[in-house]
């Protein structure tokens, strides 16, 4: 999911020089199912490979603030304003976890967010898409949110000690996005038929762009076995694809809509196998041309612009005060 | 522990937009207290342009949901760690003591409270 980037860049192979025991003795502590902490002995690729994916996962955290963000001012209660500034403050949170982790790793903080602001950074595919109704900051929450949740909850068991640690934080706090959008969709499934068919409106523009957040096929996937082996990675996109398939399809059921996919049918292991996924989208919206790629990170880059004086305030009101300290 | 990599403040122009991008202000680590009689535990970092921002920040990023009572921030470039290479050799010497261990030694069973 939040390694969907990678596809274009495979990490470098583990040079010749790296010492074969040192290498036996790291895939021995994996195995044996111990966290690498960060100033541990590790491959120069897995070192990549994380620094990728969890910056990756914090730059998805900071830009999955602006779709719902926008719903802040026009939110239909107080209650749901409320609610909504708590899911777009704890994604901010989120994104703070995982640089400060991804910072463990060698990297600093401000080439991560040179990394975002440049358009060099990958962030998931899932916060290119507009939402155009209230309907879909309640999709959102319980579709994005819910497939972010079948992928971050493996992770917390993740073979990186600040990562998986990172990710239990993330993973208490996200069942309640999940819940208040399935919530909010439940409220909108219940009200007049206007709202019903902006649910549903809402359902059928997300349920795509949701399936392809798991990334592309295991077939197609070839970073996949090496993720695996160091357990960065611990079910593959097909596996997890499913079960959030499994998981969902009853619940849009409950809510009485329906999944905008013709040949969604249920096999005779009660799995729910689901028609083919247009990856030529997914493509398209991964290298860029999204609907919404550039306005997330044009508004990104202003947000960064407009908070420069905050940062030279604060660095101004610090020296005042170590000074005032002094004398 | 978490090198940090100087930078200078440079102008940088990403769009239409031309922007500074700062050094990064120190990195704190963040111990919070559950409640009163616990001891306070470390649970991430943060970086803040002084030690009252820190703790302000600390709050915001690890304390949405009333889990502390109390928080420490510490800059991370003051903790002295062990090594972790050095962890066999360093922390070896209480190996063979199990006799430190009140399971080492074996009382008969009547006698009672001990």
């Amino acid at each position: 999911m939040y390694t969907q980037g990678l596809l274009e860049a495979p990490p470098k192979a583990a040079s010749a020089v790296e010492d074969s025991e040192r290498m036996a003795h790291f895939q021995a502590r994996i195995d044996a199912e111990e966290k690498i902490e960060p100033k541990d002995w590790m491959p120069e690729a897995y070192r990549q490979t994380l620094i990728r994916q969890i910056s990756q996962h914090a730059h998805s955290e900071i830009v999955g603030m602006l779709p719902e963000g926008h719903w802040i001012s026009r939110a239909p209660s107080l209650l749901r304003k409320s609610i909504l500034i708590a899911k777009v403050q704890d994604e901010g949170g989120h994104g703070a976890y995982l640089y400060s982790a991804a910072e463990t790793l060698g990297i600093a903080r401000s080439e991560l967010i040179e990394q975002l602001l440049s358009g060099r950074a990958k962030y998931s595919s899932i916060f290119n898409y507009p939402t155009p109704t209230w309907a879909d900051v309640a999709a959102i929450g319980w579709l994005v949110d819910g497939a972010a949740i079948m992928n971050q909850v493996p992770l917390c068991r993740c073979s990186y000690g600040p990562y998986a640690r990172a990710m239990v934080r993330v993973c208490k706090e996200e069942s309640f996005h999940q819940r208040q959008g399935y919530h909010a969709m439940l409220s909108l499934a219940r009200g007049t038929p206007a709202q019903q068919r902006m649910a549903q409106d809402a359902l059928n523009r997300w349920w795509w762009p949701a399936l392809m957040m798991f990334g592309p096929p295991d077939t197609a996937s070839q970073h996949t076995a090496l993720s695996v082996r160091w357990k960065i990675k611990r079910f593959t996109n097909d596996e997890l694809r499913q079960k959030f398939v499994d998981f969902t399809v009853p619940q849009a059921q409950f809510l009485g809509l329906t999944v905008p996919d013709a040949q969604l049918h249920q096999d005779e292991d009660g799995h729910y196998q689901t028609g083919p996924l247009d990856w030529s989208e997914f493509n398209a919206v991964l290298k860029g041309n999204g609907p919404c790629n550039a306005e997330r990170i044009a508004e990104r880059r202003e947000a960064h612009a407009a908070g420069a004086w905050v940062r030279e305030a604060a660095i101004a009101h610090a020296a005042k005060r170590a000074a005032r300290a002094v004398a | 522990m978490r090198p940090s990599v100087p930078r200078v403040q440079s102008l940088k122009v990403y769009g239409a937009i031309a922007m500074t991008l700062p050094q990064d202000w120190a990195l704190y680590e963040v111990f919070v207290r559950a409640k009163r009689g616990l001891d306070h535990k470390h649970v991430g970092s943060l970086h803040a342009a002084d030690a009252a921002m820190a703790i302000e920040h600390a709050r915001d990023l690890y304390t949405r949901r009333q889990e502390g009572v109390s928080l420490w921030v510490v800059k991370s470039a003051d903790i002295v760690a062990s090594a972790p290479e050095d962890a066999a050799a360093f922390f070896d010497p209480a190996e063979d003591k199990i006799y430190r261990h009140p399971t080492f030694y074996d009382i008969p069973k009547d006698v009672e409270t001990l």
